[in-house]
Formats: C-alpha cells, sequence, structure tokens
C-alpha cells in the first residue's frame, strides 16, 4: 500500500459492483489505484438494493454489449465466490408462464438462451415445473429452466471484492464527491467537494447513477442517467412462500418483471417494480406499487402473504440507453466511461472488470503482474452457520464469539467487530457485512447493542453514529 | 462444553421466567433461569415508570422496582440464573429436553432438562410490518428501543416526535419524551380507539395536551437522510381520505403498533401455534403440544399488565412441578372463543380443578355481559362495566362450572361477550 502521496495510476470512481471488480481486477497488476466513493461506505447505491440475481443468459441477444459480458460474468462467480467467500447459490432460475401466449415468449426466451449458449437451458411442461419449484402456483402452464442461475448477496460482494482490493494494495477513499477534474500533462487531477485531491494518469467512471455527472465534470460526453426506481418486499425466513428457485414471469419489453427470490440467506425477496423517478436520492417506497408487487408475486407464489412482511424498500436502476455504455471517452483522454449499468450489470461485473482492464490496457496502461498477487481473502466464520460445539471452539479464543448481538440473523459480538475493523462503521454497513438488524425485529432489540460497540471500538461518541452517512445521525441528545 | 443437568429450565429471566423457575423450586425441582440480557428483569428494567405492582404487590412501584421485588425472591433458593446467555438451539423432542446457550462469559453451554418453561416474553411490530411506505431515513425506532435508549443509555434519539399507534409502550414514551424537553406532536392511531390502557391516554396524552389522532392512517414517512415529516390520512366511514392527508413536520417516528410472542424457540421446539394469539396452544396445565414443555407470560399471550403476567407464570410453573411428579388432568374440556372475543388462554381446562383464563374482546363496550357456555349450556354470567381490546379479561372457573362436561364426549367452554 502506498503512502504520503496522492498519485495514481488509475482512479476508479465509484465503489459498486462495478468499480469493486474493476479495482480488485487492477490490484493484480503492479499499479497504484484509487477507489473512491461519495458515501460513507462502498456499496451504498445501486448496488446495495437491487434483485441479488446471477441472471442466467437468456434475457438478452448476444448482439448487445450486456449479453455477451453477462455470459461471460455468470460464468466467474463459482471462483470468485471461493476466493472471496460471499453468499453465493447456483439455485437455478425458472421463468413460469401462466397463459397460453406467455408459452410463446418462453419459446423465445428458450431459442435466444440456446443461441446464446446457455448450459442446460431447458423447456418444461407443466408437471416438470412443478417438480422443479412446488411452490409455483397450481395453475402454471409450463415455463423455462436454467440451472446455471443463481442468487448472491451483492453488498457482501462488493464488500469482499473491496476487501481483497485493499489487501492487494487498492487505496479506498469514502466521502469522496468527485466535484472538478482537470487535466495536465498526462494525470487527471480530481477533487472531491471536501477539497481532498487524487491523481491519475487514468480514470475509471464507474459512478452508477451519477455517471453523467463525473462524466461532466471530466469535460467528457453529454448524457443523463435516468433513474428507474424498483421497490422490493422481504419477507421473514418463516415464510411459507420460500421457493427453491428465483422465480421469474414472463419479461416484458420494459423489464424482467417481478420476482419471488429466495435470499443466499434464508429470507424471500418479492419485487421489484420499474418506474421513472426524476431525482436520483428518491428511494421512497409507495402504497401503489407494492400492492402491484404482492398482487405480482401471489399470483406466481399463492401462498406469499403480507404479514410475512419484514420489511421494504427501494433502488435505482441507473439507465442511459438500451445497452451498456463502457467505452475509452472520445472526448477525455484516458478517461473510461462505464454506464449505464442496468440489469444484469450485477451479474456481468466481473467481467466488466476484465473488460475495462482490457480497455485501459488498449488506452496505453501497462499490465505487469504482481507477484505477491493474493486474490483470497481470509473466510471468517459466520455463527448462524456454525454448530454449537464449534461456536464452542470459537470462543475459547474469543468469548465475543459466543455473545450474541443480534439473535433474529444470530450474528455476534465478534463479527460485529469484525465488521466495524473492516471500515464499517455505519448502522448500514454494520447491517449489510452482517445481517444484524436485517431479520424479523429490524434492528429493535441489537440496535442500542450495535450503537454500544461502534462506540468502543471506533472512539466515536453518540452524535457521530449514524445510518448511512453524514445527515443520517441516529441520536440527537445525550441526557 | 460446559454441561450442565436441571429438572428444570426457564427460558427468558423477565417477570414470567422468575415467577415460574420460584413455584419449581419451591416444590423442590433444580432450575436454571436463561436470560438473553445482562440481567434479570426483562422489559421491566428499561420501564421506570410507574403503574406496575397493584395486584401483586398491593402498592404502585416502578418496572425496575417490580423486578428487583421479584428478583429478590430468588435469594436464598437454589435457581441457578444465567444471564446475558441466549438459547440458540433447543431440542424438545425427547423425555430429555437439551438447549444450547451462547454465553460471552461461558462459552457454549448446554443444559439438559426435563421440563422446559417459554418465557421470552414478545417484541414489538415495526415499520415493515404494518408497511409503512416512504423514505428510509434515520430516526425511525420502536417505542420499546427508544425508550431502552433513553432510560437506561441515556440518549435522545430525537427532539421533533411523532408516534405511530396507540399502544402502551407509545403512550409512555409521549410522556417519557415530554418530561426530557422533547415535542412530541401527535399519537396516531388507524383504529377508532386507542390500543393502550385508559388510565395512560389520560396521563400521558391528556395531562401533556399531545394530540391523539383516531382513524388515521400513516401514508408516508418523508425525510431522506433524517425523518422530516410523517404524512397521515384520515379514515372516514371506513374509507382512506387521501384528499384529506396532511403531512406533521418532525425529526423522529416512534412505533407503538403491537407486540407479537418471541415465538422463534417455540417453533424450534416444535410447539402447536394459536394464530390468534401468536404463542403457543396450551392445555389446562399450561403446557404446549409437546410434553414436558410450557408457556407463560407474554410468551403465551400478550398481557395488559404484568401482574397478570406473574400470577400466570406462577401457575405455569406450579404445574410444571406437578407434571414432573407425574400429575395428569384427569378430564379436559376445548375452550373455544365465541362472539365478540378474540381468544382465550389457555385452550383447555381441567374439569376437577380451579382454571384460570385470560381473554380479549374484540369490541368496546359499556355495561357488558360475559357468559360461559358449557356445552351450550350457559354456566356463568359476569356484568362487566367496560371492556375494550387493550384490557385483558380474566375468567375463573371451578368444578362447579365445569360439571356439565363431566363425561361428555369433547366438551367444548365457549366464552362470548354480548
Amino acid at each position: 500500500m502506498k503512502t504520503g502521496s496522492n498519485r495514481y495510476d488509475v482512479c476508479v470512481i465509484g465503489a459498486g459492483v462495478c468499480g469493486a471488480n474493476i479495482a480488485r481486477r487492477l490490484s493484480a497488476y503492479e499499479l497504484d489505484v484509487a477507489l473512491v466513493d461519495k458515501e460513507a461506505d462502498v456499496s451504498f447505491g445501486t448496488s446495495k438494493a437491487n434483485s441479488g440475481i446471477v441472471h442466467g443468459g437468456f434475457h438478452h441477444n448476444k448482439k448487445y454489449l450486456k449479453a455477451r459480458l453477462e455470459l461471460q460474468g455468470m460464468m466467474m462467480f463459482d471462483r470468485l465466490q471461493q476466493e472471496l467467500d460471499f453468499p453465493f447459490k447456483r439455485c437455478g432460475i425458472v421463468v413460469a408462464a401462466l397463459h397460453e401466449d406467455e408459452m410463446r415468449a418462453i419459446e423465445q426466451l428458450y431459442m435466444q438462451g440456446v443461441d446464446n449458449g446457455v448450459i442446460g437451458i431447458e423447456m418444461c411442461s407443466r408437471e416438470r415445473i412443478l417438480e422443479l419449484e412446488p411452490k409455483l402456483n397450481p395453475d402454471t402452464l409450463g415455463g423455462l429452466w436454467v440451472p446455471g442461475g443463481g442468487i448472491v448477496e451483492p453488498y457482501r460482494f462488493v464488500f469482499a471484492l473491496v476487501e481483497s482490493a485493499r489487501k492487494n494494495g487498492v487505496e479506498i477513499m469514502t466521502g469522496f464527491k468527485v466535484e472538478h477534474a482537470a487535466r495536465a500533462g498526462d494525470e487527471w487531477t480530481v477533487r472531491a467537494a471536501d477539497g481532498r485531491v487524487v491523481k491519475a494518469r487514468y480514470v475509471v467512471n464507474a459512478a452508477g447513477l451519477y455517471a453523467d455527472e463525473v462524466s461532466r465534470a471530466f469535460g467528457a460526453e453529454e448524457f443523463e442517467i435516468k433513474p428507474r426506481k424498483g421497490e422490493y418486499y422481504l419477507l421473514d425466513r418463516l415464510t411459507k412462500a420460500k421457493p427453491e428457485r428465483v422465480i421469474f414471469p414472463v419479461p416484458t419489453s420494459v423489464s424482467k418483471g417481478m420476482l419471488v427470490i429466495p435470499t443466499v440467506e434464508g429470507t424471500v425477496l418479492i419485487g421489484p417494480t420499474a418506474e421513472a423517478v426524476d431525482d436520483k436520492a428518491d428511494l421512497a417506497t409507495t402504497r401503489e406499487q407494492l400492492e402491484k408487487i404482492l398482487s405480482s408475486a401471489r399470483a406466481m407464489v399463492p401462498s406469499v402473504s403480507e404479514y410475512d412482511v419484514i420489511t421494504s424498500f427501494a433502488g435505482l436502476r441507473p439507465t442511459l440507453e438500451e445497452d451498456f455504455y463502457i467505452e475509452p471517452s472520445a472526448k477525455a483522454p484516458a478517461l473510461i466511461q462505464v454506464a449505464g449499468i442496468q440489469s444484469p450489470g450485477l451479474t456481468a461485473s466481473p467481467a466488466i472488470g476484465e473488460y475495462v482492464k482490457d480497455l485501459l490496457k488498449k488506452e496505453g496502461l501497462r499490465l505487469s503482474e504482481k507477484p505477491d498477487y493474493d486474490p483470497f481473502v481470509g473466510k471468517r466464520p459466520h455463527v448462524k452457520d456454525l454448530t454449537p460445539f464449534e461456536v464452542d471452539k470459537l470462543a475459547q479464543a474469543d468469548p465475543a464469539y459466543a455473545n450474541m448481538i443480534c439473535r433474529c440473523e444470530k450474528v455476534s459480538e465478534a463479527e460485529i467487530v469484525q465488521a466495524i475493523r473492516a471500515g464499517h462503521t455505519t448502522l448500514d454497513g454494520i447491517k449489510y457485512f452482517t445481517r444484524a438488524q436485517m431479520g424479523r425485529c429490524q434492528g429493535g432489540f441489537c440496535t442500542y447493542k450495535i450503537i454500544k460497540v461502534i462506540m468502543r471500538e471506533t472512539g466515536l461518541s453518540w452524535d457521530e453514529i449514524t445510518k448511512n452517512g453524514d445527515g443520517s445521525r441516529i441520536l440527537k441528545d445525550a441526557l | 462444553m460446559k454441561d450442565l443437568v436441571f429438572d428444570s429450565v426457564v427460558i427468558g429471566g423477565g417477570a414470567a421466567g422468575m415467577a415460574a423457575a420460584l413455584e419449581l423450586d419451591r416444590a423442590g425441582f433444580s432450575c436454571a433461569i436463561v436470560e438473553r440480557e445482562e440481567a434479570l428483569g426483562g422489559i421491566l428494567t428499561q420501564c421506570i415508570h410507574n403503574g406496575f405492582g397493584l395486584i401483586e404487590f398491593n402498592e404502585e412501584l416502578s418496572g425496575p422496582e417490580f423486578a428487583e421485588r421479584i428478583e429478590e425472591r430468588l435469594a436464598g433458593t437454589r435457581i441457578t440464573s444465567f444471564t446475558g446467555a441466549t438459547v440458540m438451539e433447543l431440542d424438545a423432542s425427547g423425555d430429555i429436553k437439551t438447549l444450547y446457550c451462547y454465553t460471552g462469559a461461558h462459552g457454549v453451554m448446554r443444559l439438559s432438562a426435563r421440563a422446559v418453561v417459554l418465557a421470552m416474553g414478545c417484541r414489538e411490530r415495526n415499520r415493515g410490518n404494518i408497511r409503512i411506505p416512504g423514505d428510509r431515513p434515520a430516526g425511525v425506532y420502536t417505542a420499546g428501543l427508544a425508550q431502552r435508549l433513553v432510560n437506561i443509555e441515556g440518549f435522545v434519539p430525537g427532539k421533533d416526535v411523532v408516534i405511530i399507534g396507540s399502544g402502551d409502550i407509545g403512550l409512555i414514551m409521549a410522556r417519557r419524551m415530554s418530561w426530557i424537553g422533547c415535542k412530541v406532536h401527535a399519537v396516531v392511531e388507524i383504529l377508532p380507539y386507542p390500543s393502550g390502557l385508559t388510565r395512560n391516554i389520560v396521563q400521558c396524552l391528556h395531562d401533556f395536551g399531545i394530540p391523539l389522532y383516531l382513524s388515521h392512517l400513516t401514508t408516508n414517512i418523508v425525510g431522506r437522510e433524517r425523518v422530516e415529516g410523517v404524512e397521515i390520512t384520515p379514515i372516514e366511514n371506513g374509507a382512506t381520505r387521501f384528499d384529506k392527508a396532511f403531512t406533521i413536520p418532525c425529526d423522529t417516528v416512534l412505533l407503538s403498533v403491537g407486540l407479537v410472542p418471541e415465538n422463534e424457540l417455540s417453533k424450534m421446539a416444535g410447539v402447536e401455534l394459536n394464530p390468534m394469539t401468536n404463542g403457543p396452544v396450551a392445555d389446562s396445565m399450561l403446557m404446549t403440544s409437546v410434553p414436558g414443555v410450557f408457556a407463560c407470560g407474554n410468551v403465551l399471550h400478550v398481557h395488559d399488565l404484568v401482574d397478570y403476567v406473574v400470577e400466570e407464570a406462577r401457575r405455569a410453573g406450579a404445574h410444571a412441578a406437578r407434571w414432573l411428579k407425574g400429575e395428569r388432568p384427569k378430564a379436559e374440556a376445548r375452550v373455544k372463543a365465541g362472539p365478540n372475543v378474540r381468544y382465550c388462554a389457555p385452550s383447555r381446562v381441567d374439569l376437577h380443578a380451579a382454571n384460570k383464563l385470560y381473554m380479549r374482546t374484540l369490541i368496546v363496550k359499556n355495561d357488558a355481559t360475559l357468559e360461559v357456555k358449557v356445552n351450550n349450556r350457559v354456566v356463568k354470567s359476569v356484568k362487566k362495566n367496560h371492556i375494550q381490546p387493550s384490557e385483558m379479561i380474566a375468567v375463573e372457573l371451578g368444578p362447579k362450572d365445569l360439571e356439565f362436561a363431566v363425561g361428555a364426549p369433547d366438551p367444548v367452554v365457549e366464552l362470548s361477550i354480548s
């Protein structure tokens, strides 16, 4: 890790799933890399609130870059999981047809999937699809089965990528809101709103919803990222409506539709809606959209019940045009644009890392492999996944492993401390890292305990504890 | 791993757990209490207001005082209390039940016992459960979490407060927040009547001039980073009048929208649950559908007063002791919730013993009549000056009341309100 200097070979703007993959890929080479993000923690934008699907490669024609990157990316997850130990499971995807005319659309998807080279894709009769997914509406007529599709915890994926990048020398800067950029000689000077400066020979604009503003700051292409909101409901892990597979409806021209998703961690996610909004910070849920989700989910899985809802949330897709926009800027030198990465961005992201690395090479960045590159991050034990005997053994070395903080999601004090030591010091950061506060009580029992652990571990005072950064302070006064 | 054997284990060291343990100890059985917090007393420890103990101690106590009075009774008994210990695994399938408790102090402990008493209490429903749409800023807390922050941790979660739901904890917090210099702008209740006790409406809202909006639905929470306001919408004749919605500016929303028994361990034990209470179905010995597993207090059904929790828990502990001695009810009758009754607990009565039942009504009424029918024959009729869903109603039934049921096939006791 470099110290003192603010000069880098590459500055990646945006620590979402794209920026994190790019930075980590670059960390395998003899390069000084900075990964900057405007939020208080990494993965706080689009990457924290999405469906968490590793798509099956059949939704898009391979004439699109996004389809090719999806197909390549989906194959990379197994190895990444071995290296990075994040929650991922190839549970398979079913697309359910509820009407006769939807069966024709299924056939189209099948042909496209076969053409794209999707492994194991099959057309299913009613009997076959109900055997694959017994929670489906018994009126389902048939559908599509794609065994290679899966589910991932998107924020945990980003956290692991960032941890790996940091381990291999990437410098991470949060709260770094790019405001201005100027090029002198062969170097960009990137200035943040708080006055911090990063100098870099190459810059990657992976700023998600704000990629248009970053592009403008560099005097590069003018375009407009339009947010498209997706609202979700999260259901308790004890719900009767938990499927084995990801369930898709037959897609429409604008969206892949509302899904029923068994999350890797055992809860059930239903959604998302798709609604164009004007405001990039508008993460509000609405009564009307949430009603739509319930009825859509129930059409596919009748046992979905509103009584199982533990929370709702919304995410914003950064939409630009039909395809991803991943190219060197034609106006600003040494700037790679990675914009308009909506679905299947998460699936494609590891391939985007490769692709951008190659683009940088073409642009003249010298890539020489780092002999001491270590792709592995240490596996961390999670009490939730261990037997009492295993926990007892861990607790001999560190008693905090048997001190339970979050009982809904079974998170120990040791795991909270690890999250804080990995740099996640907001309540949301700790939630995404550990799952504490994510269960059925939604933090009702554990929030005060977590606040105390943060204060003890970081030395922050009560008025510095936030939900997700400045402005979201939890406490207003002390008695 | 520490391996400990007891006659009985009580899960939860609140008022219910301590009261049940005391009865088991009194009957001569060894007993361990497992409590996940660092101290015994349960939620009472953060309820620093008074109003507890009028029945149990014949005087008005604060929550911590009430807990202390019960805890004092543990001194001199053989009861072992483990605090900071969370039961993570419970196998209740065999004659010997096994519990794995995770503790910061002793690692994982395995406890074995012939009888287990479930006394884990309840938890608060949250924003997701009632599906309030809107932004997701900081500043939205359950009333109980706010109470903990203020009364124990010494932090003020917010200055300008709107309370959603008129449950007792919310009402108590309306007064508490006012006392520490915060402004409580409103209490918003979806129903046409308050959910909390009448005395709390008077003492916590009226005395502080806090407006109570009945028949109002919370339709939006506004604020990107921290709460900035709450939109509420009147309900008139069953219709939500979105045209009459208005926003109350505030920086904090406290939710007091109901309590649910903490039934995770009940489910792990495999006990049958009553969908009306969300707690276990219990027989006349307060035993669940799994032999040797008993339940009492708010994990069985949510109570209005802790005095009743203690009374019920004492019976559960005594029944568990009798069960350990091999006693079983000779004949039971099924208890059925009749017209205008939401639930009765327990779900069975012993035809040859004195029984006490708690029930909740679905209606608000003055001069009501509580009727008990045994196999469709009225055996008891009690006048009630006033009934409302937020207040529990107690019913006592003895062998004389139940004599029609003796010998009848599948006897039924039906409780109704009119």
